[in-house]
């Protein structure tokens, strides 16, 4: 079971990959968003699957009696989630105010603030 | 010990200030006293968590009072409190340049955010947990994504989905390292994982870990070659906020680098990936100021100044031998307040004259000469002019790699020392000393303004000036922090209780 998920993690991050690189800013936002989700996957793997029991201590004793599933990567997992929501968030504002401002959510033609552009002039100003 | 409440308190001011300036939102006088009375307030506290370390050598604080394998530890030894003591000046500084820099209906919304930037910093050089560490550096990022993008215009867009979209993946891949240490480990406290690094099982594969949490420390510090976010990105936002990330946002990736290879130290592997780092740095000197070479924008070429002179704090680090890291801390503490002064000097700059472009500007030594000074002591310690703090700082670095038979790494760091010179050389031949002839003619900045723009740079060039001329009590400071770094048993000690 934990072999089978390293390799569906490991398509995971194939495939956010190849979306990161794609000069299309909304398939980079995708690329990103699964590249969070399949980060979190892999913490989830990190911690060993050995019990899907809610780690709660029963009233009265002071440790699990049964052995209980790793409480430390769920809430490694949580934060996680919370921050990169968060920075998705951001990014999908920052490529939508891109596309209202110049049309376009191709990054080859963000470049009016490098040097050499013909776009330069009007930044330099 | 009953002081050690005091390591919290950075932390704590910075988020009473947050919480202050965003609840005088509506009044922006009374925001302004917040936030001016929270820098003096961060400084104050950085000044004694520094007080107070010098005494103890370790202040560990549990979170929460739970033991440190299983819950979060503040730890400060020599070099974070030294780090936090430059958040602290560099904090100050740029919080009373930014009542002028910033244009006033947008102070409402840089002055909370700007404390949620220097909250990640002092978080981050606070932390004793790896987990805890990430979380800071996002606290941190999406404080510098908000402060990049604040002003919405077409370059400021550009520069922050650039910067965005590397220090994402960055990001991502800490935690990726994260998610495998603890897999190998079961433990994320810095102290535990250094501790138990010497009684993993024979067929770990620590070294892949070790490798990944390397290149994401490097992207944050902008290494070659992943450095090219920051010239992408740094020249494009406000004054402000370009001045206290080139000081502090690359330096936070070389302190947890530092942090990463004493504390985790397997011989065989860090040695391998150290050699990489040896090589990345040896380039990113060269490269970086070979970038500014053909930069006509005053805060482009700072910007490539930055990526070159962090490779030499990581060559610094790279030589792995106690008198390197001395010239690594010494250099990182040179560079953070050289750095922020160049940028509020070229903030003046574009206030007066009205451009950061080098082909526009002109005159300067005669229609401001004092701005001339303030530029000349930042610039040429910089590059290493004597007696100015970066000639120490390079001296130290030089003899670290000559005594350890780094020749080529020597021969770059002088070739990048030259073109260094050769840059700034630049910006003064243009910006300051030629008589160009006709300037637009801009409305003139008032007395009051004037001075709340010069006295920070004024502070910064104070500090510069006693690195320079009382270079021993620097380098003193940084011996103490490199014998805490070499010797990772006492911290082990410190925080766990047990050697």
């Amino acid at each position: 079971m934990a072999l089978f998920s390293c390799f569906v993690i490991g398509t995971l991050f194939t495939i956010s990959i190849y979306l990161l690189l794609s000069p299309n800013l909304l398939r980079w936002l995708l690329g990103i968003a699964l590249l969070s989700s399949s980060v979190n996957l892999l913490i989830l793997i990190a911690g060993r699957m050995v019990s899907e029991v809610p780690p709660f201590i029963e009233r009265g004793y002071l440790k699990p009696i049964q052995q209980v599933a790793n409480p430390l990567p769920q809430a490694l997992i949580l934060t996680a989630i919370v921050i990169g929501f968060g920075l998705l968030v951001f990014a999908l504002i920052l490529v939508r105010k891109i596309w209202q401002r110049t049309g376009n959510v191709d990054s080859y033609l963000l470049h009016s603030s490098e040097v050499g552009s013909n776009k330069a002039k009007q930044f330099y100003e | 010990m009953n002081n050690t409440w005091v390591a919290l308190l950075p932390i704590l001011i910075c988020l009473i200030t947050i919480i202050g300036c965003l609840i005088s939102w509506p009044w922006p006088f009374l925001q302004k006293i917040v936030h001016i009375a929270g820098a003096c307030f961060f400084m104050m506290a950085t000044c004694t968590v520094f007080y107070a370390v010098s005494s103890s050598n370790y202040l560990v604080v549990s979170i929460g009072n739970y033991p440190p394998p299983f819950g979060i530890a503040v730890v400060i030894d020599h070099l974070s409190a030294l780090m936090l003591l430059l958040t602290g000046i560099i904090a100050m500084s740029v919080a009373f340049y930014a009542l002028v820099d910033i244009p006033a209906r947008k102070q409402a919304y840089f002055f909370p955010i700007f404390w949620v930037l220097v909250l990640g910093i002092c978080g981050a050089f606070s932390t004793g947990d790896l987990f805890n560490l990430y979380v800071w550096f996002e606290v941190m990022l999406i404080a510098s994504f908000v402060l990049m993008v604040m002003g919405n215009s077409r370059a400021q867009l550009e520069g922050t989905i650039k910067y965005v979209a590397l220090n994402l993946v960055a990001t991502i891949l800490l935690l990726v390292a994260i998610a495998l240490l603890y897999g190998i480990t079961g433990s994320l406290n810095m102290a535990a994982l250094a501790a138990q690094i010497h009684q993993l099982p024979e067929d770990h594969f620590l070294w892949v870990v070790i490798l990944i949490l390397a290149l994401a420390f490097a992207i944050k510090s902008a290494l070659f070659p992943l450095y090219f976010w920051l010239p992408a990105s740094y020249h494009t936002t406000s004054v402000s906020a370009s001045a206290i990330f080139a000081g502090m946002l690359t330096k936070v990736g070389v302190y947890a680098l530092l942090r990463l290879f004493t504390l985790i130290y397997i011989p065989e592997i860090n040695g391998a990936i150290l050699s990489l780092l040896l090589f990345s740095s040896g380039m990113s000197m060269l490269t970086g100021v070979l970038g500014a070479a053909s930069q006509f924008n005053f805060r482009r070429i700072l910007s490539f100044h930055i990526i070159s002179q962090v490779g030499y704090i990581v060559a610094g680090l790279a030589i792995f031998k106690p008198a390197a890291f001395i010239a690594a801390i010494f250099y990182m503490v040179h560079h953070i307040i050289v750095k922020t002064n160049l940028f509020l000097v070229s903030g003046v700059v574009k206030k007066m004259k009205g451009s950061f472009n080098l082909k526009r500007l002109g005159n300067l030594y005669s229609t401001e000469p004092y701005l001339a000074i303030l530029f000349f002591i930042p610039a040429f310690s910089l590059a290493g002019l004597p007696p100015f703090s970066g000639f120490w700082a390079k001296l130290l670095i030089l003899q670290a790699a000559l005594a350890n038979q780094h020749l080529i790494l020597l021969v770059a760091a002088l070739t990048a020392s030259f073109l260094t010179l050769y840059s700034m050389l630049k910006i003064w031949g243009h910006a300051f000393w030629r008589a160009k002839g006709a300037d637009d003619s801009r409305p003139s900045l008032a007395f009051s303004e004037k001075a709340i723009l010069i006295i920070p740079i004024l502070f910064l060039i104070t500090m510069t000036l006693l690195i320079s001329i009382f270079p021993n009590l620097l380098y003193q400071e940084a011996k103490l922090a490199m014998n805490q770094l070499v010797n990772p048993q006492d911290y082990i000690q410190a925080v766990l209780g047990v050697a």
